[in-house]
């Protein structure tokens, strides 16, 4: 047989090969989203059968109302004003509460003599809940945004400082020696190791934060806020208009399910293939 | 004058009940420039403590540890050290980026150090996996990824703490091979720590012999003139054996006489 004869007749299994694996692929990948998005639905439709079947009442409402209510409420704008507002003081605070957070974190566990000093700090007002905080922040700040970035920042801020330092001290102590007999500085120690060893704690932590945030700036604007989810919670509460409260509720879930997502993905694609966190 | 020169070290350990546990007394050595000095010991005789001490990474309580002639006062690139576990590697560092990483230190320039690391990934005959991160790599990979870090470094010497002791028998033989090569290529002088008598005559060029712990010192040193090619089962490897092999023997019984008081106590 020829060469050109060979390659002639090889096309057709190699076509049918591909198409094999491409089909592999696709259900494959139907498995995994397939599955996912069938749960997602039997959520919606066990809540309708729930509200319209077994605990029908007005104070109850079944998804379709609560889902044109939504419709509404974005299309006059006014969803997304809540939520804006709820998510920039999230943002704000977050960002500084981390930021802060990390820094404390990384001294913490590279320095005895800071962990020292700083334990008393953390280890109690930590069990402070930033809900609890809520009380002081309203006194010192108004009901104005400081007050929201001053308790989502404390939300924040320890949960970092914990996972952060608990992160550095976790770091293999050969990789330190291995680097020391390199050559390397304290310095170079500090950004070379100590710093991307941690980056996975980091992220874990930042990820367990958020949620908090979540928690926390819901309270804070249920208490005091003339905008956010919580307002939006409240006020719907005072009026009676249950459709509004359950869009309010079904906002938080999804915008939490997103930012986690978002999370998750971030930390598997900087720390995933190194590390077992996720 | 002698690369690595010890004399009367002790070195005392204080355990938690306050009690004093002296692991290494009147412990002298000499290592010389382009040798493979192995030490040789049974489990728990300080084999590691007298590796971290000459490494910087522990002080003597007594006696001098000078490398070329100058005390030793903390880690520095002058000794590279391999490790026997993997986790000394960067693990966020690929393959290349770990053996980049003393070049690195000394700000070497991206495309030179590259190709130096390169260089020393070949030396340990793992050309093309350069882009893999130590999760993605086998146990005898990792190992040779420490040993072209600490080369690429160029350092005066190694000092190898049981590098292949968690390999498989099939693995760890191989790399033992591999070693022997690349010392013979690259002419580094290495303390190797072992407890396996078959690693240290395969491998070395002088074995030291140290006595079962507390209170550890060197009770003799072998010579061995194997040459380059050593087979097991020839007639003058079994000879060096057997002579480390009644060296430490004695040694080995009191440290597991030792251990059955320990436990009846």
């Amino acid at each position: 047989m020829s060469p050109a004869q060979v390659s002639a007749t090889r096309p057709a299994p190699d076509g049918e090969g591909a198409r094999e694996a491409a089909w592999t692929t696709l259900k494959k990948t139907a498995n995994l989203y397939g599955i996912y998005a069938i749960g997602f639905v039997s959520l919606f439709v066990l809540w309708h059968l729930i509200s319209v079947y077994l605990l029908s009442s007005v104070l109850f409402p079944p998804p379709l109302p609560v889902l044109s209510k939504a419709a509404e409420l974005i299309a006059n704008g006014k969803l997304f004003e809540h939520v804006g507002f709820s998510m920039m003081r999230i943002a704000v605070g977050f960002v500084l509460g981390s930021s802060m957070g990390i820094v404390v974190g990384l001294l913490m566990g590279s320095f005895l003599t800071v962990r020292r000093f700083m334990d008393p700090y953390v280890e109690t007002l930590r069990f402070i809940p930033a809900v609890a905080m809520i009380t002081v922040a309203v006194i010192w700040f108004g009901i104005g945004e400081a007050s929201k970035f001053f308790i989502i920042t404390y939300a924040t801020i320890f949960i970092v400082i914990l996972t952060t330092a608990a992160g550095v001290s976790s770091i293999a102590p050969n990789k330190t020696r291995a680097a020391q007999s390199l050559g390397a500085t304290r310095t170079q120690i500090f950004f070379l190791v100590t710093l991307p060893a941690t980056v996975p704690f980091i992220l874990t932590g930042m990820r367990v934060a958020m949620a908090n945030a979540f928690t926390t700036i819901v309270a804070a604007e249920l208490v005091a806020a003339n905008h956010g989810i919580g307002t939006l919670l409240w006020e719907s509460r005072l009026y009676m208009k249950i459709p509004e409260i359950f869009v309010a509720l079904l906002t938080l879930a999804l915008l939490g399910f997103t930012v986690d997502r978002c999370f998750r993905w971030a930390i598997f694609k900087f720390a995933g293939r190194y590390s077992p966190v996720t | 004058m002698s690369l690595i020169s010890i004399s009367g070290l002790e070195k005392t350990f204080r355990s938690r009940q306050g009690a004093n546990y002296t692991a290494i007394r009147d412990f002298d050595l000499e290592i010389h420039e382009g040798e493979f000095f192995c030490l040789l010991g049974p489990s728990g005789c300080g084999k590691t403590t007298v590796l971290n001490i000459i490494a910087g990474f522990d002080h003597p309580t007594r006696g001098d540890v000078m490398l070329d002639g100058r005390p030793i006062t903390g880690p520095g690139e002058d000794r590279g050290v391999v490790f026997q576990g993997d986790d000394s590697l960067f693990t966020w560092c690929s393959a290349l980026q770990n053996v980049e990483f003393g070049p690195r230190l000394r700000g070497m320039p991206k495309g030179e150090r590259e190709t130096h690391a390169r260089k020393y990934i070949e030396l340990v005959g793992l050309g093309g996996q350069e882009d893999k991160f130590p999760v993605e790599l086998s146990g005898g990979m990792k190992q040779r990824i420490q040993i072209a870090r600490c080369l690429a470094n160029e350092p005066k010497m190694l000092l190898m703490d049981e590098p292949f002791g968690a390999l498989d028998a099939q693995t760890r033989t191989i790399m033992q091979e591999q070693l022997a090569r690349i010392w013979h290529q690259n002419e580094t002088p290495v303390l190797f720590i072992t407890h396996d008598i078959d690693e240290a005559v395969t491998l070395g060029s002088r074995i030291g012999v140290m006595t079962a712990g507390p209170e550890s010192t060197l009770k003799g040193i072998v010579e061995v003139n194997l040459g380059d090619e050593r087979r097991r089962t020839d007639d003058d490897f079994m000879q060096v054996y057997r002579e480390v092999y009644d060296m430490i023997r004695e040694e080995v019984l009191q440290s597991l006489s030792r251990e059955d008081q320990e436990e009846a106590a």
